[in-house]
């Protein structure tokens, strides 16, 4: 094939690049991982032992928010669920995407608020939740709903949840890891074999300080390509790709800040809800947990009239 | 190292990667035949509205008995269709005969007015939507066995224990037009 650009390309090679980027993310643990445990050497508690214990306090921790995934998330934004009888369009709307993707029906919230956003969590399709705010409801049309609403559903068919999920637990073991040699350094390492004090310790010592940063940025990385495979697959769902792009424009062009959105949800929304938070610059744009709306429109106006 | 072991290795990987492909393959049928039955779902669902929409209208428009035999006997169709094919015939044929029916209802203010056949032209549209939504998620399972089925080697492993490929359920000549709109 020589162009990519068919929402069936933009799904396979999303889903392609999310499997490198994992692989390359697993080396890099799996090397920082080895760097630092050599730091600390094998002395009473072994390097080895407390990447275990990093580990595993970086999983508990995920598995929690990964687990009550649409409970906290819920919580935290104090969105309301909606029944068939309050809001029949919207329902029968999620029901019919639904439907089309042999999904369970998610269970569906609106969020008291006129800044136009919507997203989805959920540990798994079954545990699916998918929360417009009142203000997309209002400000976008049918076509374009159906767009933000498949784009959402991608995101529980695809197991977003799950991978970010994964991706929080490999940067967490890193960031604690890391966090713990920097402090050993500090308190009483001294007792340390002389042997691990030399070109490994200053490695390990740089690593320590460079590998959470990298770490997010490849957790950043991944966020952003699975906003465009949600798109591409989301597509594949409306077979309408000009509704996505259109609520997309609409959306970011909406100067209304969302209240219930910080640091911590702004990765769930269809469109980053911190505005201003968007960086144009390449190196800036390392650390955006979206892909830039216009490369998101561009990519979509490819697949128009070939799905 | 023996080359018995070698062939006898080799043997039992290609042993085990035709099971998985025959299990992968059964799998991706399942699919096809439980992306078949939801389609059935939502066709019953619509004909079930047929009977009542009927019994409004006469109601009101005792004169359109053509219309009216026209859908009950679409209805009848689709409820006897045993296949995707004869299913997507009689359904194409009922969204016909709704359509002239909807049309005609034009013609009488009271059984436009009527809350009751307000609320059943909705559910009907919706229906159609469901059919529609159901449709496409049938031939997205469609989409995914035949490529297995088409494509080296799993090919292999489908011939070799018979697979077939499946229909994709097709929309009429008339929806596809639908896209025009006129004025």
């Amino acid at each position: 094939m020589a162009t990519i650009n068919t929402a069936w390309d933009h799904v396979s090679g999303n889903v392609f690049k999310t499997w490198i980027i994992m692989f390359l993310f697993s080396l890099f643990t799996v090397g920082v991982i080895y760097i630092i445990a050599q730091g600390f050497g094998y002395g009473e508690i072994g390097g080895l032992g407390i990447t275990g214990f990093a580990l595993i306090l970086a999983g508990i921790m995920n598995f929690v928010s990964y687990y009550w995934s649409d409970k906290i998330v819920l919580g935290i934004s104090g969105a309301k669920p909606v029944e068939k009888k309050d809001n029949p369009e919207i329902y029968r709307l999620v029901e019919n995407l639904c439907i089309a993707a042999g999904l369970p029906l998610p269970k569906i919230y609106i969020l008291e608020d006129t800044a136009p956003n919507a997203f989805a969590t959920g540990r798994d399709p079954k545990h699916g939740v998918i929360c417009f705010t009142t203000g997309i409801l209002q400000k976008l049309n049918k076509e374009e709903l159906e767009g933000v609403t498949a784009h959402e559903l991608s995101h529980i068919g695809n197991r977003d949840t799950l991978l970010m999920s994964v991706v929080s637990i490999l940067v967490g073991t890193i960031a604690l890891l890391s966090d713990f040699f920097m402090r050993s350094m500090w308190y009483g390492g001294r007792d340390r074999d002389s042997k691990n004090s030399g070109i490994f310790m200053i490695i390990a010592i740089v690593a320590a300080i460079l590998a959470p940063i990298v770490a997010t940025l490849i957790q950043l990385a991944v966020s952003r390509r699975r906003e465009l495979l949600a798109d591409a697959s989301g597509v594949l769902l409306t077979r309408h790709p000009s509704g996505l792009a259109n609520a997309l424009q609409k959306i970011s062009s909406d100067r209304e800040p969302l209240e219930a959105a910080n640091r911590g949800t702004a990765h769930m929304y269809i469109i980053n809800p911190l505005k201003g938070s968007e960086a144009k610059a390449w190196l800036a744009g390392l650390f955006n947990t979206h892909p830039p709306v216009e490369v998101r429109v561009k990519a979509l106006r490819e697949m128009e009239g070939k799905v | 190292m023996n080359p018995l072991y070698i062939i006898i290795g080799l043997l039992v990987l290609v042993g085990l990667w035709i099971l998985f492909t025959y299990n992968s393959l059964i799998t991706l049928r399942n699919r096809v035949r439980e992306a078949w039955s939801q389609i059935d779902v939502q066709l019953k669902r619509r004909s079930s509205l047929i009977p009542n929409l009927v019994e409004t209208v006469k109601g009101y428009a005792k004169h359109e008995k053509g219309v009216l035999e026209e859908v009950t006997k679409a209805r009848t169709a689709l409820m006897g269709a045993k296949n995707p094919h004869e299913a997507a015939d009689a359904d194409n044929m009922l969204t016909g005969a709704l359509k002239t029916l909807f049309a005609v209802s034009e013609n009488y203010p009271q059984l436009r007015a009527s809350e009751n056949f307000k609320q059943l032209q909705d559910e009907i549209s919706d229906t159609e939507t469901k059919v529609a939504a159901s449709r496409q998620f049938y031939n997205t399972n469609v989409l995914d066995l035949n490529n297995n089925l088409e494509t080296i080697p799993s090919a292999w492993v489908g011939q070799i224990f018979n697979f077939k490929k499946e229909e994709f359920f097709k929309a009429t000549e008339e929806e596809k037009a639908d896209v025009k709109v006129q004025f």
